[in-house]
């Protein structure tokens, strides 16, 4: 069989003979990016959703700006875009600041572009999540006199978890998938060590199945961790039909 | 800001366009065709098939398209070649373009995500419906043509938008494979002149009119479908 022209164990191999060991590294990195991506996209996200709900008329149009310019455009396009003009740019500061340039860290930079990214989705998912948390259990939290620190952290985000959990679990799906999209700027994560490897020993179909089967895995897993997690957010809730 | 690039390389973006609008267009109707029988077979068909419907979507859903899309081009591609006689009798398949590579792997990804959603519109469609129809003393056929299709069709235009949306925005992923798309127009004129941003944003820019248009057709034909509400 054609397939199996080198054996896969031999193939997967860690060392110089096979290429186990950068597909194993390729996939933690894109693991890594994907969290951080995915961390630092939630912080902008509640960031942007508190702005959306309470802020200034300026704020919320520069918000609204960011998540519609953002969710409009391919994130591949994004990622060059900001890849490209987020590194030149930060380097122009530097000089002018009278530093030296800097090489910035591939790693940083892709997961900064994608979290940047992420954070769109995420301001409007906690946006709608925190929106359909009813009025009255805030303001019945404002009058027993809590602060609004405590009011968000015992009321609003309590109420609102169980609602943007399913939106939630997407995103984290989605940057896992679009961590591959780094590949295009030629950072080596699973996508594009897998191809290397590929263009390499010419076993295209055999990597690329074992590339996504990771994938898969990784997506699998995570859907079990976000089940469970719905299920202890709704703990208590009254069971839905 | 630089823009004298435009007129010249003009030609070569309107066919990428072109060519982009023609993947979309194809694998979201082709898809969606797909789609329909696919999610219901994961409502009623047998055990082995509800399962290989359920592995298929939870495939596509699961891995990224690029890897698909890499998986069809660089592994199918370099496969096909291997098979014995394969270069004798099959010389026009190995000569397959890319941009059918790019076709089957984004109808399959609309496919796979559509049937998903398609899946829980079939069950949302309330039973005593369906055995309304069925003591009216329709045949199975019917009562799929008549209420089941149309009111979980009708049931999922409004998320129709986004998946189309979405896959608008998948669209540049071809450029990774030699297809000749907008955003391969796009890399050209950046490789060409040297011009790194003003080419991008030109990108950036039909998109979100595309993106635009899609949400005010849908909108329209949204508002043409007779509903109570």
């Amino acid at each position: 069989m054609i397939l199996a022209a080198a054996p896969l164990s031999e193939l997967l191999s860690f060392g110089d003979k096979g290429y186990g060991d950068e597909m194993f590294w390729g996939a933690l990195r894109s693991v890594q990016i994907a969290f951080f991506a995915y961390a630092f996209g939630l912080c902008l996200g509640l960031a942007g959703a508190m702005g959306k709900l309470s802020g200034g008329r300026v704020l919320k149009a520069i918000l609204e700006g960011y998540t519609t310019l953002v969710r409009a455009v391919p994130e591949l396009v994004l990622i060059l875009l900001l890849y490209y003009a987020g590194t030149d740019g930060l380097n122009s500061l530097i000089v002018a600041l009278g530093f030296q340039r800097i090489e910035i860290n591939g790693l940083v930079a892709a997961i900064f572009v994608l979290g940047f990214v992420q954070g769109a989705y995420h301001t409007e998912v906690l946006r709608a999540a925190i929106q359909a948390v009813p009025i009255g259990q805030s303001e019945a939290a404002k009058a027993y006199g809590m602060s609004p620190f405590l009011r968000f952290r015992r009321i609003t985000l309590s109420a609102m978890l169980p609602n943007a959990i399913p939106g939630l679990a997407n995103l984290w799906l989605n940057v896992t998938k679009d961590s591959a999209l780094i590949s295009v700027v030629g950072f080596t994560e699973l996508a594009l060590a897998t191809r290397q490897a590929a263009g390499v020993s010419k076993q295209y179909l055999v990597l690329y199945l074992v590339a996504q089967a990771v994938y898969l895995c990784i997506s699998f897993a995570s859907g079990q961790f976000f089940n469970w997690m719905e299920r202890h957010v709704r703990r208590g809730q009254p069971k839905l039909a | 800001m630089h823009w004298s690039w435009l007129p010249e390389y003009f030609p070569i973006i309107a066919h990428g366009l072109y060519v982009t609008l023609f993947i979309l267009v194809f694998s979201v109707v082709v898809g969606f065709i797909l789609a329909v029988p696919i999610g219901l077979i994961q409502v009623t068909g047998s055990a082995p098939a509800r399962w290989i419907a359920g592995a298929f979507c939870g495939y596509i859903r699961g891995t990224p398209l690029l890897t698909q899309l890499w998986l069809l081009y660089y592994g199918l591609g370099s496969t096909f070649p291997l098979i014995p006689g394969f270069r004798e009798h099959f010389m026009w398949l190995v000569r397959l373009d890319a941009f059918y590579y790019a076709l089957l792997a984004f109808t399959l990804s609309f496919a796979g995500y559509e049937a998903e959603i398609m899946r829980g519109a079939f069950l949302s469609v309330p039973r005593g419906e369906l055995e309304a129809a069925r003591a009216f003393g329709m045949s199975p056929w019917k009562v799929n043509s008549r209420i089941w299709f149309p009111r979980a069709v009708l049931q999922v235009l409004p998320t129709l938008t986004g998946e189309v949306i979405g896959q608008l925005k998948s669209t540049p992923l071809v450029f990774t494979i030699p297809v000749l798309d907008l955003m391969s127009a796009i890399s050209q004129v950046r490789q060409d002149t040297y011009i790194i941003y003003e080419p991008l944003i030109f990108l950036a820019i039909i998109y979100m009119i595309l993106t635009y248009f899609i949400t005010r057709a849908f909108g329209y034909l949204e508002k043409l479908i007779p509903q109570r509400r």
